[in-house]
């Protein structure tokens, strides 16, 4: 290890994420519009043959903006604040910061290979794991390389113990490496079959309501361990160091911890409600779900009383005011899900709209707002530049706060009007309305999704623009600023 | 005792295990910081004072004692 004083943070490979993250965010989320608006006029699914229509999309766009812009965020994230916390820098191991290259390469090789064989059709049909058995491969070893940094670094610190947010971090590495192994327990077909059909073709080890267990073990805790704990790491380092105050409660942060990790990882039974899936494990699934507000309230609250005696700086400073909406979106969505996870609840809204909604209103409140911020604050000193324009930044945050509330609004009373629809009995039992009834009266809230979608795309874009302008045009920086990121 | 019972046993005892582990942990944490063990509070300067040159919360001993023999 290298003791030089002039030795500094190494920002590299964090950068090369920064930008994939911005990239990919615009992808996600154009095609994200795209289908909202083929919901609403069908006619668009027309536009580009094959490859524009809504089934050929949604996979595409949830995968784009799941492991393209999210995951991005979150290794851009960890290569920033790890070396921080630890208080060692990856330039002090070539080894490590070569392997941070070799994984960035294999990343984009993986990414780009997902958005070409989704849009292909080529798909393992289950959700949010599409992506076929060569390109899972290549994941593994992908996520294994950032086991092998993630140890190396830590193996390497001055700081004798690890920050919260390195628990957290820790906490997605392990838990997405046992959920991804086993729900993509896959065999490709062409070493049973003879060489008949197509190479990247594979089935599911497992079958029926086994396999629909394993799935939705995965898909949920997806939601836990890439939407959720990674995103509190975020938080737990992004929030205190902008806002210049320490966690309020670093107990409870140990506490919420876990919590979470016990609780979460039993909670996926309640996508299985009223399903052919044994009645004692749904019900296990309900109470998880129910528990599982209170480590999650448990960091909300605690990073909302990190700004306490501080709350001046909510009105001055863009970046805290999408933290701190983050948060409060996080406890909303800690709040619905489980509600929604109530069996009686769940007879209404099960695969209606007020699913979507309630993803939406976590991913794009909480999950986004939290990266744009750590992005623009990363930006200020990665590129040791101030960030280009501070009114940009809070048009932003009011058009897309305007756009994730007009989608959960109106996903709310779409889904509730369309349970209530499907569920409808005359006096004789017959159903009162036949599905396009349901379609008909959906169609304005459907609009609304749509534009609500548009106003975030919007934002989506005067960040990209912020962000590129801040990393080539903004003022440059002498000095790298304590806490608070400048901005003109 | 019907295999169902005893699923309803096993469930109801690890639920008491569990809300017992997790007070536990809650007491051990204000215990070990009002006898002096631990101030748990201090951790959270980590990330505030996170420069290279900045002094580390708790140094780890291994890398101290590295640059010493170097």
């Amino acid at each position: 290890m290298q003791s030089s004083a002039a030795l500094e943070y190494d920002y590299s490979v964090a950068k090369l994420y920064m930008w994939t993250a911005v990239i990919f965010g615009i992808v996600g989320m154009t095609i994200g519009v795209l289908i909202a608006s083929q919901l609403a006029f069908p006619e668009l699914n027309y536009l580009f043959g094959e490859y524009g229509t809504f089934s050929r999309l949604r996979p595409l766009h949830t995968n784009v903006v799941i492991y393209g812009f999210t995951v991005s965020g979150i290794f851009a994230t960890f290569y920033y604040s790890a070396q921080r916390v630890l208080k060692v820098s990856m330039g002090e191991s070539k080894l490590l910061n070569g392997l941070g290259y070799l994984q960035f390469i294999l990343y984009l090789i993986a990414a780009t290979g997902m958005v070409i064989s989704e849009l292909m059709g080529i798909t393992a049909s289950k959700e949010y794991a599409q992506m076929e058995w060569p390109l899972d491969v290549l994941i593994v070893v992908i996520w294994v390389l950032w086991g092998v940094i993630m140890f190396g670094l830590i193996g390497m610190r001055r700081e004798k113990a690890l920050y919260i947010s390195m628990w957290y971090y820790i906490a997605c590495f392990l838990g997405v490496a046992m959920l991804y192994l086993f729900n993509n327990m896959e065999v490709p077909t062409i070493f049973f079959s003879g060489g008949v059909g197509a190479w990247y073709h594979s089935v599911s080890m497992y079958a029926g309501t086994n396999d629909a267990l394993v799935q939705w073990w995965w898909g949920h805790n997806a939601v836990a361990f890439v939407f959720t704990v990674p995103i509190i790491a975020i938080i737990y380092y992004f929030l205190p160091k902008e806002s210049g105050q320490a966690v309020y409660s670093y107990k409870l942060s140990l506490l919420s911890f876990w919590g979470l990790m016990f609780v979460y990882l039993w909670a996926g039974g309640h996508h299985l409600l009223w399903s052919t899936v044994p009645d004692w494990m749904q019900t296990m699934g309900s109470v998880f779900s129910v528990v599982l507000i209170l480590p999650s309230w448990g960091s909300a609250i605690n990073m909302l009383l990190t700004m306490k005696g501080e709350w001046n700086q909510l009105t001055e400073n863009p970046l805290i005011k999408f933290m701190v909406l983050a948060s409060t979106f996080y406890m909303l969505s800690t709040l619905e899900g489980p509600i929604q996870a109530v069996k009686s609840v769940n007879a209404i809204a099960h695969f209606t709209d007020w699913i979507p909604g309630h993803v939406h209103d976590g991913v794009l409140g909480w999950v986004a707002f939290m990266i744009f911020a750590a992005l623009m604050h990363m930006a200020t000193r990665a590129f040791k530049r101030e960030i280009y324009s501070k009114s940009l930044l809070e048009a932003q945050f009011w058009i897309q706060t305007t756009g994730v509330v007009l989608y959960f609004t109106s996903m709310w009373i779409a889904g509730i009007t369309q349970g209530m629809m499907w569920r409808a009995v005359d006096e004789y039992g017959n159903l009162m309305y036949s599905f396009i009834d349901t379609v008909s009266v959906l169609h304005p809230y459907y609009t609304i999704r749509a534009i609500g979608g548009l106003l975030y795309l919007i934002g989506m874009f005067m960040f990209a623009y912020n962000f590129l302008m801040t990393a080539t045009a903004g003022r440059k920086l002498e000095q790298e600023p304590q806490f608070r990121s400048p901005m003109a | 005792m019907t295999l169902t019972e005893m699923q309803g046993y096993a469930f109801f005892f690890l639920t008491v295990f569990l809300v017992v582990i997790l007070y536990g942990y809650i007491l051990h944490l204000y215990r070990s910081e009002k006898k002096g063990e631990r101030d748990y509070e201090k951790y959270g300067k980590m990330a505030l004072d996170d420069e290279l040159h900045d002094r580390p919360v708790e140094a780890n001993p291994k890398v101290t004692n590295e640059k010493k023999e170097s």
